[in-house]
């Protein structure tokens, strides 16, 4: 038998192969590393991960591994490289929480590198098999770093809360997976699309499959109405974890949710459209208006993600290149923006110990005047004031939106994004213009004052970067999907 | 009567709606909803063996023993995640997870 081609092709699949194996060597070294075991396996992740993103970087073309399970396209790596920018700084942001903690897990960065390896596959799935793999790593490493502080109520209570609705969703979407591959015969996504593209009549069992998949995928993005376990877990989860969640895992399961929909099922877009348009609808509006009644600042952040996924799947809808283009400019941004706000809440303590609530940032102004003006940046990005970041994403993502034709969707989005500036508006308000009670304490982490400051900066600058950026995401969405 | 594949999809679909019924007309414990969600995977197994040996392509039993370990992971996950919050909370009851209102 000839060797060469028994053997797979593995290297396509590298960046990924280099994070599993430095994931397993770094819990090896945890173990007989006895000074500052924490501290020296947090800063050996943050090297891998830029290793990881170098080796993702100098691939150039479009290339199959595995026996055609993985795809390492474009579209892939521009979302890889978000994905790893988002766990970085997450990493970065908890280096103060966990320094101020008592139980001093070394596992914690590992888990985090995991859980990006499961990220990285999901982005690169081609495979039914590979999708609902490398979708429970990247669950199960989540599952335990919500519940990381596990002395606290909270932090187990959103653990537990977060593993039923986790595991419920993985079942559904395995279901879903049975299904397709019992009417198609493949469970490759390839051979998925050519089934669904030569059948004369779409059958019936198809269609079930694919809304049992895309249930489990709208509760992994947390979409509308499949979004109620995310602002428990979102609250009680430990800031930096939250961080996490607000950050990669999102991005990866829309990306996964954008490659299911637009590649093996492409064909079926007239089926699914209508049911993406209703739940981007929902989302935007439920997100808005929820948002607007929370006193936590960080369920405020839950709903207003959910609301930004509403906003991405706009682009979904779309059906088509620009729509990708969009749905890349518009977790750029929203990567930047969500750094920068979870890098102020860190920054939220009040005589050494963290503060949540929207009324603890009153008279922010006076006392600690740069923190609130960098803020009031991260909440105008957010609701989409040019010339800050978010902006952008918005616009190409509503631009899309009307070159399908789907203006109602258009409009009822510009009109939540309207709603939503109400409650980033009441927060720059009371930053503002009420009295301090009580002020907060001054940020002496310096890494945080660093991902705060480059954060503002980023998006006040982002206007310069466009161009580059926005090249960037159309040569990955054109050649994305094309790759038989 | 002979035995056909519509009867192994019958007794999967049942074994699943049953797994997501005992998550949520629970009101008990927590276990049950971890034996529930192990049904819904089982019963995910059966469709995939059924498949499987109708089409004659390994790639269904292949994957029906992926789930089987991923099974195994998450339990092990779950129940450890069940014991943290009982030391915290001296309860599993489903009732008593209500610290955070969503």
């Amino acid at each position: 038998m000839n060797l060469t081609t028994t053997l797979p092709i593995i290297a396509p699949a590298s960046a990924e192969i280099f994070l599993a194996i430095s994931g397993l060597i770094l819990l090896m070294a945890g173990l007989f590393i006895n000074k500052n075991t924490l501290k020296i396996i947090s800063y050996s992740t943050i090297a891998i991960l830029l290793v990881t993103a170098t080796l993702v970087l100098i691939q150039s073309e479009n290339a199959l591994a595995f026996q055609a399970l993985f795809i390492s396209d474009s579209f892939a790596r521009f979302i890889k490289v978000l994905i790893i920018i988002g766990v970085i700084f997450s990493i970065i942001m908890s280096f103060d929480y966990l320094k101020r903690s008592e139980n001093n897990l070394f596992e914690y960065p590992i888990l985090i590198l995991f859980a990006t390896l499961g990220m990285m596959l999901m982005v690169s799935s081609n495979n039914l098999i590979l999708l609902y793999m490398s979708m429970e790593l990247q669950s199960i490493a989540l599952y335990v770093l919500a519940t990381i502080q596990r002395n606290t109520l909270k932090s187990t209570e959103a653990g537990l809360k977060y593993f039923v609705l986790g595991a419920f969703s993985s079942g559904i979407l395995l279901y879903g997976c049975s299904i397709i591959y019992g009417f198609t015969g493949t469970t490759s996504f390839n051979g998925i699309a050519t089934v669904v593209s030569t059948s004369r009549s779409t059958s019936v069992g198809l269609i079930i499959g694919l809304i049992f998949l895309f249930s489990g995928l709208a509760f992994k993005v947390s979409i509308v109405p499949f979004h109620m376990w995310a602002p428990d877990v979102y609250e009680g989860a430990p800031t930096p974890v939250t961080a996490l969640f607000t950050l990669a895992p999102k991005i990866a399961a829309l990306a996964l949710f954008l490659r299911v929909m637009l590649d093996p099922f492409r064909d079926l877009l007239i089926s699914w459209q209508p049911l993406i348009v209703f739940l981007s609808i929902a989302s935007v509006l439920v997100g808005g208006l929820a948002a607007i009644m929370q006193t936590n600042i960080k369920r405020l952040i839950a709903y207003s993600s959910i609301a930004h996924m509403g906003y991405s799947l706009i682009g979904l809808a779309s059906g088509n290149e620009t729509g990708v283009t969009g749905i890349l400019m518009y977790l750029t941004t929203y990567t930047f923006t969500s750094i920068g706000i979870f890098s102020f809440i860190l920054c939220m303590r009040r005589n050494d110990s963290p503060v949540e609530n929207i009324s603890d940032l009153t008279g922010l102004s006076d006392t600690h005047p740069m923190m609130a003006l960098a803020l009031m940046i991260f909440m105008l990005s957010m609701s989409g004031i040019p010339p800050l970041a978010g902006f952008f994403g918005k616009w190409f993502v509503f631009i899309s939106a009307i070159d399908a034709g789907l203006y109602v969707l258009a409009t009822i989005g510009i009109l939540s994004s309207v709603i939503s500036a109400f409650y980033y508006l009441r927060i720059i308000k009371i930053m503002y213009f009420e009295k301090a009670a009580q002020p907060l304490d001054a940020i002496r982490d310096k890494k945080l004052q660093l991902t705060l400051c480059g954060s503002a900066m980023i998006i006040v600058f982002f206007f310069f970067a466009i161009t580059p950026v926005y090249n960037t995401a159309i040569s990955s969405s054109i050649l994305g999907f094309n790759l038989s | 009567m002979a035995i056909t594949i519509n009867h192994y999809l019958i007794v999967a679909a049942i074994l699943f709606t049953l797994g997501i019924f005992g998550i949520f007309l629970n009101r008990k414990n927590v276990i049950i909803i971890l034996m529930s969600i192990e049904l819904m995977l089982l019963a995910v197994n059966i469709n995939f063996i059924a498949f499987s040996t109708q089409f004659g392509d390994l790639v269904g039993q292949v994957f029906a023993l992926l789930v089987l370990t991923v099974a195994a992971a998450e339990a092990a996950v779950g129940l450890a995640i069940l014991v943290v919050f009982f030391r915290n909370r001296g309860s599993i009851s489903v009732d008593d997870i209500n610290l955070m209102k969503g």
